[in-house]
């Protein structure tokens, strides 16, 4: 790494082109599809207490995913954007963590999240943009965010928070923290010009950083092999900017563990920034504005579904008797009523009040601010029929 | 009270700032030792090391992206743009990210220490690259705080609220001025309120409303006009967003006319925006139309700058107009 000290290089006397063939990054894996381990391979020092944990929030996120696509379907929320098949990618990289550490997330990190102890009532204040949501309703669903567990809310704009991640971490190097970030995003981000910046940035400036790709196979509907990229993924970039790098099979979460473990001391212990790339697949559409049989085949989603995380991570923990397969079907029923009937109170939650328009635009509303929202409760007061979510209640907004 | 230029009284001001609190980072591309292209972060990493103030690599996207990221941190961070002319690969960072930090996490979470210095302006045979006024696309921002200093005692009371003011600010430097604007500026830490206009000059019988580097030639053209006999108001805007729309309008009640001037091309500036704003608050009050005296719609020229230029002869024209009308 770094080899070139102002230029003092090898000479070699005859042209010789490198295609990439001599770095061939392998990927980390423990737990085999079937859910056993690799015989020479070594299971991460996980107790019974945390490996249910990280099991119940799988459990949980698959729930929660599923249920958000049905009721986006019916029409009782605008958007969702679902982690299905991706769940290890991010609980297992977050269980390895200190609850202090910043996430900066990209959308598909709801596990993280819940992970963290997000609620599922604070789930579903945010899909439902009530009054209750962090974000004030301001974003669509899926844009978390929550300064007390330290999870950056979620931006729209691709590959945005990767940069951010790398000055976040430089002050937390700075303040002697002890703590890192990371910072997940999909391996079509990776073709954003922030992601470059972002990397090139860390390992110059040697910060606390962890970055995580899930390489989920699509940005949307383009294919990341040969469209999306034409070189091998996303690791090799990491080892061209001058940073640690791991390629893990992203749908084994003790992979994801272990290396995710073992970055965070690189980080913290001895400022190296790290790139892990877990290779996963996008079980899901997009998000439910796109339909996938039009993109890809049946064949290849089943091939993918045989290497399903939670059902891998299940099939470890029965073997293991930590779990029964009953036990598996109460927690998944008894989740599942938890998250309908969060559902079904959160939608009945009204909007935040209108005076929130015009708050945090700064850290004070300016007196232009002020002015144009009393125009526009004046004009809701004369058409109230029109706004019928905020005309009943204008008044005694400021609390 | 000591005599400083422009550069003289920003690198005090980011000294100042920097000794006051310890996350108070500066950075940039050649910003290091270096001291910037134009040696405004002069001595600061000898003072302060290399960890609080350092160079970047080329990536003006990148440095904002940083930027944003380590204001979210909690820290002061304070940003150069080595021209205002190459800000926009940085663009969806102030846009999408400094400016709705704050907004869209519910405040959750802000980027309040965030501050971005960048030079802008022409006259300095800069052509295209190197002599652009970009503040009207960051003008149309709701979030940010845009502030253009005329002088370097506004430049350093200014930079020091900007630094400290809990929003994401823009601070744009007339570099035509960096070294040509001198005068005598307190030594000591002072603070410039953001958002609220300085009255240059009074008079009577109209109003000229500038900001930054156009501000001398506002005050140009108000002498030259005085020779006539016309008693022009000069008000220096300092703030763009938020902008003092009371202290403009109040001065057009008073004289009934109103020139605008700005570096910038005309359609869609900044100037639109003030004269269609007065035009609603003090319809009544008018004698003439307000003028915009800017720059053509071309990209900014090299061999013709001369021409180009917003000079005191051209608001000076402007004020006769709106006199004889």
């Amino acid at each position: 790494m770094a080899q070139d000290k102002q230029h003092q290089l090898e000479i070699v006397t005859q042209p010789n082109f490198l295609d990439g063939s001599a770095l061939q990054i392998p990927m980390l894996q423990i737990l085999k599809e079937d859910g056993t381990v690799h015989k020479d391979a070594k299971v991460p020092d996980i107790d019974k207490d945390l490996a249910l944990k990280m099991f119940d929030t799988m459990q949980f996120i698959r729930i929660l995913d599923e249920r958000m696509i049905a009721a986006q379907r019916q029409g009782r929320i605008s958007f969702y954007l679902s982690s299905l098949g991706e769940e290890a990618a991010s609980i297992g990289s977050a269980a390895a963590l200190d609850d202090g550490d910043m996430i900066m997330g990209q959308y598909r990190e709801q596990g993280a999240l819940a992970y963290r102890g997000f609620t599922v009532e604070q789930f579903m204040n945010q899909l439902f943009s009530n009054e209750r949501d962090l974000g004030k309703g301001r974003q669509m669903p899926v844009h978390y965010g929550c300064a007390e567990l330290n999870f950056m809310t979620i931006a729209s704009p691709l590959a945005t928070q990767i940069p951010q991640a790398t000055g976040y971490a430089f002050g937390q190097k700075m303040d002697k923290s002890g703590k890192c970030t990371i910072c997940y995003f999909g391996e079509g981000a990776a073709s954003e010009g922030d992601f470059h910046a972002a990397l090139n940035m860390a390992a110059v400036y040697k910060v606390p950083a962890i970055f995580f790709c899930r390489n989920n196979g699509y940005a949307i509907s383009t294919p990341s092999q040969g469209e999306q990229y034409a070189g091998d993924g996303i690791a090799p970039r990491g080892v061209a900017y001058g940073m640690k790098t791991i390629r893990v099979d992203g749908n084994d979460i003790f992979a994801v563990y272990q290396a995710t473990q073992l970055a965070r001391k690189l980080a913290v212990e001895e400022n190296e920034p790290v790139l892990i790339e877990g290779m996963s697949y996008r079980m899901a559409g997009h998000s439910t504005s796109d339909d996938p049989t039009g993109y890809r085949t049946r064949d290849e989603e089943d091939a993918w579904r045989a290497k399903d995380p939670l059902a891998r991570f299940q099939t470890y923990l029965i073997k293991k008797k930590w779990l029964t397969e009953k036990e598996a079907e109460e927690n998944f029923a008894e989740k599942k009523a938890a998250v309908l009937a969060a559902l079904k109170d959160a939608e009945k939650i009204p909007v935040p009040h209108i005076d929130e328009l015009i708050n945090d635009v700064y850290d004070t509303p300016t007196k232009q601010l002020k002015e144009q929202l009393e125009e526009l409760k004046a004009h809701i007061r004369k058409y109230p029929e029109a706004y019928p979510k905020t005309a009943s209640r204008l008044d005694g907004g400021d609390k | 009270m000591a005599k400083m230029n422009l550069l003289q009284a920003i690198n005090n001001a980011l000294d100042i700032a920097m000794a006051k609190n310890d996350k108070v980072y500066s950075f940039g591309e050649d910003t290091g030792s270096f001291g910037g292209v134009f040696r405004a972060t002069s001595g600061l990493t000898e003072k302060y090391g290399r960890h609080r103030n350092f160079n970047t690599p080329l990536v003006e996207q990148g440095i904002l992206g940083f930027a944003n990221g380590l204001a979210s941190q909690g820290s002061y961070a304070i940003a150069e743009i080595q021209f205002g002319d190459y800000i926009f690969p940085a663009f969806d960072q102030i846009v999408n990210e400094s400016a709705k930090f704050r907004y869209r996490s519910g405040n959750e979470f802000n980027v309040g220490g965030l501050t971005i210095r960048t030079p802008y302006g022409g006259g300095i045979a800069g052509g295209h690259y190197h002599s652009q006024s970009p503040e009207a696309y960051f003008a149309h921002t709701p979030g940010l705080k845009i502030v253009m200093p005329r002088n370097p005692y506004m430049a350093k009371g200014l930079l020091l609220s900007a630094i400290f003011d809990p929003n994401p600010v823009l601070f744009m430097e007339p570099k035509r001025l960096y070294r040509a604007s001198t005068g005598e500026v307190p030594e000591e830490e002072y603070t410039l309120e953001l958002g609220k206009a300085d009255v240059v000059r009074e008079g009577k019988d109209l109003t000229i409303v500038a900001w930054g580097a156009q501000v001398e030639m506002a005050e140009k053209a108000a002498e030259k006009a005085a020779e006539d006999g016309i008693d022009c108001e000069v008000i220096d805007l300092v703030s763009l967003l938020p902008w003092d729309i009371d202290t403009v309008a109040e001065s057009v009640m008073k004289t009934g006319r109103l020139v605008v001037t700005q570096e910038a091309p005309l359609t869609n500036g900044f100037a639109s925006e003030v004269a269609a704003t007065i035009q609603d608050k003090c319809f009544l009050y008018l004698e003439s139309p307000i003028a915009r005296v800017c720059g053509l719609d071309t990209p900014y020229p090299l061999s013709h700058e001369k021409e180009y230029f917003v000079d005191h002869l051209k608001v000076y024209e402007a004020i006769k107009a709106s006199m004889t009308y």
